[in-house]
């Protein structure tokens, strides 16, 4: 067994995704920490192309697998299993992604490696403690992992990007992949939420969560909206309820805004939705509970019951 | 056809708690069937009302007190259910390998096409469960599933797997195969008065690790909880204090010297 980390990189439509070079910066510190090297995999697409972009410092070597177009779970599992094999590293690191929620519990258990997800820090002192949260982010806990190998998914936005150009060698890895054996089949890419409005395009969001209780509450949001000329927006469980269509919702599943004020009311701000709101320029919350997350990345917070607030509100600009 | 469901009962700790050693403390805590199995649960019952001879049957992993949230499932449609408990495994601290070979075992028996299962629990969030099963049986996958498109002959699941920002993923999936299912995909039913009542006389059935043939080996886990504590504000926001009309004049303030509402 190496003291090496292997990391996984991400992509998608022929894209480097941003949480690969945040599983990079990851990846080298744990390496540094265990005195090995960062390997870093990157499997399908245009493994050349994105080996070089993926020069990063700290990254010693790259291992590209040169099949396939886009991620497929089977192929991605099938080449890590014979990667790890190949290099024998302490640790597996993989994005906490949609994707990577596809494929590391698989090769974690295929592996036998202890499975440690969502990690928002950790560190290695002859083994790994990993720093996670619980209870919709009520709480943080520490776990340790007693073995010598172990995998472990790192949530995006924790660590910063590394940058710099590093010296990395690109070792091609042989890995034969049976596409026509696979027992899953990607044929193709949706884009959802269309329609009549892009909140993307908004100067001012007035977004609205699970705090709204009941679907004929939205009527009190839609005179807050009429009265501010704001445009609506919603967190996940609104789009999930059926009561505002999937082009209102933000967040990592639905789209990532950047208005200049972003007013979040009865949203508890779960790191989903956190994912595609923290650009604004202005967050203003509204929540009845003062430990509620939103209120750690609001730059103006109201704790108080939206169904008085909001009323006022209105009333202030009528 | 059998349709394998596998259900959690999960603690929600209220908005003011305290931490007791390495969890919440009980008094805290509130128990709930996991929002996600409720999505996966009505994907099962919707198979069973659009196929001849589909059973769902549930699976949970739990002490006694879980089958108050089992029988929700039964509520809803689940013809049967089956539960997982003995001393062994109410002393481990179950990791995602434990939970996956302690199903594997139940599937095992059960002998299920398909495997519908919660993307992750809203308690402690792991999100692995379900592909960390797949892998245990040698069954096809898919993870984050928003829709299901079910082959006449349920060979195959046609899926829609929801990527980050407004992208899906079409992906078709041969059986046997366990999807673990994203809210939003379909709109979970309410129980009603006669699926509760006919719940009481439905079987939930215990199993223990001698009865699965598993030992404590099974349940063992290198993993360890070594710390819980409540995370350190980070909050540096500007607070409107006031009644609610105080705290509405002052917002209002703000919205108008930002320019984004007019006077």
């Amino acid at each position: 067994m190496s003291s090496d980390v292997l990391a996984v990189a991400e992509h998608r439509r022929g894209e480097l995704r941003d949480v690969t070079f945040e599983v990079v910066t990851a990846g080298r510190e744990l390496a540094a920490e265990m005195g090995g090297d960062l390997h870093l995999a990157v499997i399908a697409g245009d493994v050349d192309g994105f080996a070089e972009t993926l020069n990063l410092d700290g990254v010693d070597t790259i291992d590209t697998v040169d099949d396939g177009a886009e991620f497929n779970h089977d192929l991605y599992a099938g080449a890590l299993e014979a990667l790890f094999a190949e290099i024998d590293p302490t640790a597996l690191l993989m994005p906490n992604s949609v994707n990577g929620l596809d494929y590391a519990p698989a090769v974690a258990n295929a592996l036998e490696l202890p499975y440690v997800s969502d990690a928002i820090d950790f560190a290695y002192d002859g083994g790994l403690e990993a720093t996670r949260e619980m209870y919709g982010s009520k709480v943080e806990t520490t776990v340790t992992v007693d073995a010598e190998q172990f995998a472990v998914t790192v949530r995006g936005g924790e660590w910063a990007p590394t940058e710099g150009t590093g010296e990395a060698a690109v070792e091609p890895f042989d890995y034969e992949f049976d596409a026509d054996a696979a027992g899953s089949r990607v044929t193709g890419f949706e884009e959802v939420g269309g329609g009549d409005v892009d909140i993307a395009d908004a100067d001012f969001l007035v977004s609205i969560g699970r705090g709204i209780e009941e679907e004929e509450n939205l009527d009190l949001i839609r005179d807050l909206v009429d009265a501010t000329g704001a445009t609506l927006s919603s967190s996940r469980p609104i789009v999930d309820n059926g009561w505002l269509p999937k082009n209102r919702q933000v967040g990592q599943s639905g789209k990532q805004v950047t208005p200049d004020v972003y007013l979040a009311i009865g949203i508890s701000g779960a790191v989903q939705h956190v994912a595609g709101m923290k650009g604004a320029e202005t967050i203003v919350a509204v929540n009845t509970d003062p430990n509620a997350p939103i209120f750690d990345i609001a730059d103006y917070g109201v704790v108080g019951d939206l169904f008085d607030v909001v009323p006022a509100l209105i009333e202030q600009f009528e | 056809m059998k349709v394998l469901v596998t259900v959690k009962e999960v603690a929600e700790a209220a908005d003011d708690f305290e931490i007791d050693g390495l969890d919440v403390g009980e008094q805290y805590l509130e128990y709930d069937l996991n929002e996600w199995d409720d999505y996966a649960i009505e994907a099962g019952v919707q198979l069973s009302e659009a196929f001849d001879d589909v059973e769902v049957v549930s699976v949970t992993i739990g002490p006694e007190r879980s089958e108050e949230t089992i029988r929700m499932a039964l509520a809803k449609g689940a013809d049967r259910a089956v539960r997982v408990w003995d001393d062994d495994v109410a002393a481990a601290d179950l990791d995602v390998a434990a939970k996956a070979r302690l199903l594997a075992a139940v599937a095992d028996e059960e002998d299920p096409d398909l495997i519908l299962s919660g993307v992750q629990a809203n308690d402690d969030g792991f999100g692995a469960t379900g592909v960390a099963l797949a892998d245990e049986l040698g069954f096809e996958w898919a993870a984050v599933v928003n829709a299901l498109d079910m082959s006449e002959d349920f060979s195959t699941a046609s899926v829609h797997r929801e990527l980050e920002g407004g992208v899906e993923e079409l992906t078709d999936v041969d059986l046997p195969a366990v999807l673990t299912i994203q809210t939003g995909l379909n709109e979970p039913r309410y129980a009603s008065l006669r699926g509760i009542r006919q719940a009481q006389s439905k079987e939930i059935a215990p199993m223990t690790l001698d009865d699965l043939g598993l030992d404590t080996d099974a349940v063992a886990s290198p993993i360890e909880r070594t710390s819980m504590y409540e995370p350190e504000t980070e909050s540096d926001a500007t607070y409107f204090e006031g009644d609610a009309g105080d705290q509405a004049s002052q917002l209002a303030d703000m919205l108008r010297e930002k320019g984004v509402v007019g006077e």
